[in-house]
């Protein structure tokens, strides 16, 4: 009986078994250091205590989630990453789209690779780099930016660096400035896919360049962008903590504070005051609400097209 | 595509399309481009001219005075040293990891495949968060030492997403069937075949690993309060964003005026001393990473 069953389990896994060696190592990282982490979540539900640890703590049910909701700063905060990502989607997500089928006209294959050489080049400048050079350029004394805003307008702006409204502006236009080169990567493979054939009928239908760029390769991209931006969609409620927290000043906190570093700042940062329940049971939400996010916007893509998560 | 347009000849709407499509490439271009090059020009200019703001385009009174203290400051170097060893034996760690994981799950008929597939995807969706995974990590005895930086973060799933669609592409199932027959092993097939038909998936995953580990602060934001194990984002953040200068002696007998100048420089030139090695590497090593984003978005 035993034997018959080890020999059926030697025909199943006996070719395989090498490979399921290669997967011990991978597995158990995942396992320590994402899955224990998800267990070790509890504690969102209890009073976290250094005594008590993850699994001694007393059990408190909500309470760590109802003192965050109703704390004035709940609102804010989520209000706060809500705006940041949707108008970093809204100015975000055209940006490349545009310059990309600007870019794909271009018949200079030189210059064309020179342009995105360039424009791909913020993709790699690290956050805190990128903060530093923000708070250079746009420093009220000697940034050049106000410096330029005032020969251009003759009107002395004041400090961005300093103002919430500011904070909001340079945070998105900051991450299109990084970014919208490097998102164009997807649309320019996308259009260099059009059939030349349908730009050859077009022509000979008397259509102008412009005309083409609406009416051959927008419409040939629009799949590329749907999924794009349901993706993208998908991290409606994710604002990173990197950029977020390092452009935060006592001045500009009331628009740049925002779940995740507030998350830290409750759980972390300050010593002695921190409370690990309550940054836990923030951080629940969030990932909660993300998780909800990726579901909706995985199976509408997954209907629309082949192109999903899983 | 270039020859046949040529061809037609260019009606008058066309040249304006394309004047105006030029002007604005070129017009994003420089706007990308200008802050790079003020930075560059800033750094190499006098104290002086940078807090009068006389720097705009070029460099004014060239001076070499921010590069010199910024070779002086020490934790400049403590940071320099510390990203490079994490950055070196870091990705090393993630592309064995990520190998070695994908492979297994890019051959077809490994039984469970889908069950072990859905175990580390799942993790994309969902984390336990910031405060579980740093309780984690602290009983693992891991914060405070060089492990925080390497250990946690040794395999992006996304990564080896990428590499699994990599493998399922290019490693033709008959060559894997013929190496069984012959009485290959899945460790000597991995060896021989798998790793030396890979080199462009593992130079795309390595720098894309590499840049990561470069530009990352937030791990030793939370894991280290050591500064001698602090990556060089982490002095950066402390110089650049804070402007907290922890080494007050690099500055000699100044007046304020001059010292405010001081710090600014410094601060131009530090920008350029720890973003030019990946800015300068980054053209010849392009192509790889644009693949990278080709192959993560064809479905996994």
């Amino acid at each position: 009986m035993l034997e018959r069953a080890l020999k059926a389990l030697k025909k199943k896994y006996g070719n395989w078994w090498q490979l399921y060696v290669f997967l011990l190592l991978p597995l158990a990282y995942i396992i320590i250091f994402k899955y224990i982490p998800m267990v070790g979540v509890q504690i969102a539900f209890r009073k976290y205590t250094h005594r008590g640890g993850i699994w001694g703590s007393k059990w408190v049910g909500m309470s760590n989630f109802i003192k965050f909701f109703n704390s004035p700063k709940a609102s804010v905060i989520i209000l706060n990453t809500l705006k940041l990502s949707v108008y970093s989607i809204f100015v975000g997500f055209p940006f490349p789209i545009i310059f990309a089928l600007f870019l794909n006209t271009i018949e200079a294959p030189r210059y064309k690779k020179i342009v995105q050489t360039i424009t791909y080049m913020p993709h790699f400048i690290s956050t805190v780099v990128l903060v530093g050079i923000i708070m250079q350029v746009f420093n009220s004394t000697l940034g050049v930016a106000p410096k330029i805003w005032k020969t251009l307008t003759g009107v002395q702006r004041v400090d961005v660096l300093a103002s919430p409204n500011g904070f909001v502006h340079l945070y998105t236009w900051s991450g299109v400035w990084q970014g919208f080169g490097w998102g164009s990567i997807m649309y320019l493979a996308a259009l260099t896919a059009v059939s030349p054939d349908l730009h050859e009928a077009a022509q000979i239908d008397g259509a102008t360049r412009w005309q083409r760029v609406l009416h051959v390769d927008l419409p040939s991209i629009l799949p590329t962008i749907t999924i794009m931006l349901i993706l993208r969609m998908g991290s409606v409620m994710s604002i990173g903590f990197e950029k977020a927290f390092l452009m935060q000043n006592d001045l500009n906190i009331s628009a740049s504070e925002v779940i995740s570093t507030y998350e830290y700042k409750i759980g972390l940062a300050n010593a002695g005051s921190t409370d690990y329940s309550r940054s836990a049971a923030i951080g629940l939400f969030n990932s909660v609400i993300n998780m909800i996010m990726l579901i909706i916007v995985n199976t509408i893509s997954g209907k629309l097209s082949s192109t999903s998560l899983w | 595509m270039a020859n046949r347009s040529s061809k037609v000849k260019l009606c008058a709407s066309d040249r304006v399309f394309f004047t105006i499509a030029y002007i604005m490439i070129t017009l994003l271009t420089l706007v990308v481009l200008y802050p790079l090059v003020y930075i560059l020009s800033a750094s190499f200019s006098s104290g002086e001219a940078v807090t009068m703001g006389r720097v705009v385009l070029w460099p004014v009174d060239f001076s070499l005075e921010g590069y010199k203290k910024v070779f002086a400051y020490s934790d400049v170097w403590i940071g320099y040293r510390n990203t490079l060893f994490y950055v070196v034996v870091g990705t090393v760690i993630n592309v064995f990891m990520t190998l070695i994981c994908a492979y297994p799950l890019a051959r077809k008929g490994l039984p469970h495949k889908g069950v072990i597939m859905f175990i580390f995807t799942f993790t994309m969706m969902f984390s336990g968060g910031l405060i579980p995974t740093y309780l984690l990590v602290n009983s693992l005895h891991m914060v405070n030492t060089y492990w925080a930086m390497l250990i946690p973060g040794a395999m992006a799933v996304y990564q080896m997403i990428i590499t699994r669609t990599f493998f399922q592409n290019t490693i033709p199932d008959e060559l894997i069937e013929s190496a069984k027959i012959d009485g290959c092993s899945d460790f000597r097939f991995f060896g021989a075949f798998v790793i030396p038909l890979s080199q462009a998936i593992i130079a795309v995953i390595a720098l894309q690993y590499a840049v990561g580990h470069w530009n990352s602060y937030f791990n030793a934001l939370i894991y280290l309060q050591n500064k001698n194990l602090y990556p060089l984002q982490i002095f950066l953040r402390q110089i650049l964003v804070m402007s907290q200068f922890e080494a007050q002696d690099i500055f000699d007998e100044e007046t304020a005026a001059i010292m405010q100048g001081m710090k600014d420089l410094i601060k131009y030139s530090l920008i350029v001393v720890s973003t030019a090695p990946i800015l300068c590497m980054y053209p010849f090593l392009q192509k790889y990473f644009v693949k990278g984003v080709m192959i993560g978005s064809l479905k996994g």
